[in-house]
C-alpha cells in the first residue's frame, strides 16, 4: 500500500487528445474495391448484350406497369391472408384444447411440408379435383353451387396458393412472438379481471409485435419475389408480363433485367417501410434511429462536447 | 366500494361446508378472506399443507417466511391464479373459483372467475406494468376494457389515482422511463383503478433499490390508513410492525405462528420463528 499526500487537483484533468489508430488495411481495400467496381460498371454499361436501350424503352410501358400492379396486389392479398391466418393458427396452437391445437398442427405440417409451387398448381387445377363447389352443410342441404372454373380464376388460385402457404409460416413467427412475452404480463391482466381473449388482443399481441414485425417484413419482401411463381399459371404479374413481351421479341435478357430492376426498387421501398413499422411497435423501449437521424445526433453530441471542452468545465 | 358479496346480507346458508363458527355466506361482519385447510401441490411437491387463516375487512395482514415456504403461492390461490387441491377459500363470502351446489363443487366459467378477480387487486414483485402503454394508459386499461367505463371518465379517474401515488407528472411516461419505485407505485394505482375490496401485495419492494423502498411503503401505508383490506408478503419488518394488524409466519407450507406484529417480532413463540427472525433482523 502506498500513501499519497497529493492535493486534489483544481478543476477537471486535461482532455485526452490521442492520435487515433490508422487503419492502413482499410485504405488499401477501398482502393482495390473501387477499381473493381469501376471496371464492372464500365463493362456492364458498354456490353450491348445487356440491351440498356431496350430496358429504357420498355421500362414504363403499360404492360409492365399493370404487371407491377398485379404483383403488388398479389403480395398484399397473400400477406393479409398470411398474417390473419397465421395469428389464428398461432392462437389455435397455443389453445389448451387438444383438438384445436392438433388441427392447427396438421395444417402447418401439410402446408409447410409441400412446395408452394405445387400448391399453386393444385389450386389452379382444382376443377379436376372438385368440379363443383357448393355452400351448405356437409352431408346435408346445399345452398349454392359454383363452377370451380369460374370461381377459381388463375388470380384467385395464385392468392390461395401463396396466402395459405404463407399462413403456415406466419403462424410460427406469431407463435414465437407470443411466447416471447413475459408470462407476468398475462398474469397481471388476469389479475385485473381481463378475459383470455382480451388479454391476448390488448396486452400480449401488441408486445409480441416487436418480435413479429421484423420477420414479417422479411416475409413480405420474400413474398414480393415468390409471387413471380404464379407466372406458371398465367397470372399477368410482372414476370409473366415481361415473359409475354420477350416471347414475341426474343429480347430475353434485357426484359429479365428490367423485371429485376423493378423488383429491386419495390423491395427497397418495403425495407424502408419495415424500419418505420419496427420503430412504431418498439415504442416504450429504446428507440432506433435512421442513418440520417444518427448522423445528426452524433454531430450535435460532438458539438456539445467541443463546447464544454472549450469552456473547460461543466455547467 | 362494496365487493361481490356485501350486497346480499344474511342470505344463503352455507350449505354443507360445515364451517366451524363461520358466519353465513354474505353476512355483515364476515371475514374478507377465509381460508380453511387450503392445500396446493405442484406435481409431487406439496407447497401448501393446510392453511387456516381469516382476514377481516380493513385488516392489514403481513406474511413473512423463508424462501419457498409458499407465500406467493397462497396469494395466487386467493385470486385463483392457482387452483387449490384441497380445502376451501372464500373471498367476501364467495368461494374462490367454484360454486358449491348439492354438496358438489362446480368449476366457475372463465368469465365468472374474471368477475371475481375484479374485486381483488394484486401487486407483483416485478411490477408487471404493460410496457407498451404509458403510466396513464396502464391505469386506465382495466376500467375501460373490463368495467366499460367511458374513456374520458376513466382518464380523469386514472389521473387522480396517479396523483394519489405521487406521480401526477409522470402520466405520459412509459414504464421504461420510470424508476423501479415509480413503476411499483403505478402498479398500485393500476390495481386500485378497479376499486378492489382487497389488495394482495407479493413482496412489492424486494426488487427495489433500498432508497426507493420508502416511497412505495409510504403509499401502502396511506392505503392502510384509508381502510383498505390488505395481505402483504414482505420482508420489511418495520412496515409489518408499524402498519400491520396481524403478522403471519409461514414455513414449509403451513402457518407456524400468527399474532400481533409487535408480539410476534419481539417474542416469537416457536423455535422456527425465532430462527427465522434471528436471521433477518
Ligand atoms: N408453477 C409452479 N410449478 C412448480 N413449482 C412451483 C410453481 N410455483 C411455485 N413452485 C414451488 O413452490 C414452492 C413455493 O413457492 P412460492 O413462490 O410460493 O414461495 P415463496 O414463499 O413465495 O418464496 P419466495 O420468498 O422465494 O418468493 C417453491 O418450492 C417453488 O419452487
Ligand atoms: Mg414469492
Amino acid at each position: 500500500m502506498t500513501v499519497t499526500d497529493e492535493k486534489p487537483r483544481a478543476g477537471r484533468p486535461e482532455e485526452i487528445r490521442a492520435v487515433p489508430v490508422r487503419h492502413w488495411g482499410r485504405w488499401v481495400a477501398a482502393v482495390i474495391i473501387a477499381y473493381i467496381a469501376v471496371w464492372a460498371i464500365y463493362s456492364v454499361v458498354n456490353n450491348p448484350n445487356f440491351g440498356w436501350d431496350v430496358i429504357g424503352q420498355n421500362f414504363t410501358i403499360t404492360a409492365v406497369m399493370t404487371g407491377i400492379g398485379k404483383t403488388l396486389e398479389l403480395t398484399a392479398i397473400a400477406m393479409v391472408m398470411g398474417v390473419v391466418g397465421g395469428v389464428l393458427l398461432a392462437i389455435m396452437r397455443l389453445s389448451p384444447n387438444p383438438l384445436i391445437s392438433g388441427s392447427a398442427w396438421l395444417y402447418i405440417w401439410a402446408f409447410r411440408g409441400t412446395p408452394v409451387l405445387v400448391q399453386i398448381l393444385l389450386w389452379a387445377f382444382i376443377k379436376a379435383l372438385v368440379p363443383q363447389l357448393s355452400i351448405g352443410i356437409p352431408f346435408g342441404p346445399t345452398f349454392a353451387h359454383f363452377d370451380a372454373n369460374t370461381l377459381i380464376t388463375p388470380f384467385v388460385a395464385g392468392c390461395l396458393g401463396l396466402g395459405l402457404n404463407e399462413a403456415a409460416y406466419m403462424s410460427e413467427i406469431v407463435r414465437a412472438g407470443i411466447l416471447s412475452v413475459d408470462q407476468g404480463q398475462a398474469e397481471a391482466a388476469s389479475a385485473l379481471g381481463m378475459s383470455r381473449a382480451k388479454t391476448m388482443r390488448r396486452i400480449v399481441l401488441p408486445q409480441a409485435m416487436r418480435v413479429i414485425i421484423p420477420p414479417t417484413g422479411n416475409e413480405t419482401i420474400s413474398m414480393l419475389k415468390t409471387s413471380s411463381l404464379v407466372s406458371v399459371i398465367a397470372v399477368p404479374e410482372l414476370l409473366y408480363s415481361v415473359q409475354i413481351i420477350y416471347g414475341r421479341t426474343y429480347q430475353t435478357i434485357p426484359l429479365l433485367l428490367l423485371a429485376s430492376i423493378w423488383y429491386l426498387i419495390m423491395t427497397s421501398i418495403l425495407t424502408v417501410g419495415q424500419f418505420y413499422l419496427e420503430r412504431y411497435f418498439g415504442r416504450g423501449t429504446a428507440q432506433r434511429q435512421t442513418m440520417l437521424e444518427r448522423l445528426w445526433s452524433n454531430l450535435r453530441a460532438r458539438r456539445t462536447v467541443r463546447r464544454t471542452a472549450v469552456e473547460g468545465r461543466e455547467p | 366500494m362494496s365487493g361481490v358479496g356485501l350486497d346480499k346480507p344474511g342470505a344463503e346458508p352455507a350449505d354443507g361446508d360445515g364451517a366451524p363458527g363461520g358466519a353465513p355466506d354474505g353476512a355483515p361482519g364476515q371475514p374478507m378472506v377465509r381460508s380453511e385447510g387450503v392445500c396446493k401441490s405442484f406435481g409431487r411437491l406439496d407447497v401448501l399443507k393446510g392453511i387456516d387463516l381469516e382476514v377481516m375487512p380493513g385488516e392489514v395482514m403481513c406474511v413473512i417466511g423463508p424462501s419457498g415456504s409458499g407465500k406467493s403461492t397462497f396469494l395466487r390461490c386467493i385470486n385463483h391464479l392457482e387452483k387449490i387441491n384441497a380445502g376451501r377459500l372464500w373471498v367476501n363470502g364467495h368461494l374462490v373459483g367454484y360454486r358449491e351446489r348439492g354438496g358438489k363443487l362446480h368449476e366457475l366459467r372463465e368469465s365468472e372467475v374474471a368477475a371475481q378477480r375484479r374485486d381483488i387487486g394484486m401487486v407483483f414483485q416485478r411490477f408487471n406494468l404493460f410496457p407498451h402503454m404509458t403510466a396513464l394508459e396502464n391505469v386506465m386499461e382495466a376500467p375501460v376494457q373490463v368495467r366499460r367505463i367511458p374513456r374520458a371518465k376513466a382518464r380523469e379517474a386514472a389521473g387522480a389515482l396517479l396523483e394519489r401515488v405521487g406521480l401526477g407528472d409522470k402520466a405520459r411516461s412509459y414504464p421504461s422511463q420510470l424508476s423501479g419505485g415509480q413503476q411499483q407505485r403505478v402498479a398500485i394505482a393500476r390495481a386500485l383503478a378497479m376499486e378492489p375490496a382487497l389488495m394482495l401485495f407479493d413482496e412489492p419492494t424486494s426488487a427495489l433499490d433500498p432508497e426507493l423502498v420508502g416511497e412505495v411503503l409510504e403509499v401502502m401505508k396511506q392505503l392502510a390508513v384509508d381502510g383498505m383490506t390488505m395481505i402483504v408478503v414482505t420482508h420489511e419488518m418495520g412496515f409489518a410492525r408499524e402498519v400491520g394488524d396481524s403478522l403471519v409466519f409461514m414455513d414449509g407450507g403451513v402457518v407456524v405462528e400468527k399474532g400481533r406484529p409487535r408480539e410476534v417480532l419481539a417474542n416469537p413463540q416457536h423455535q422456527r420463528t425465532q430462527d427465522f427472525l434471528s436471521k433477518v433482523l
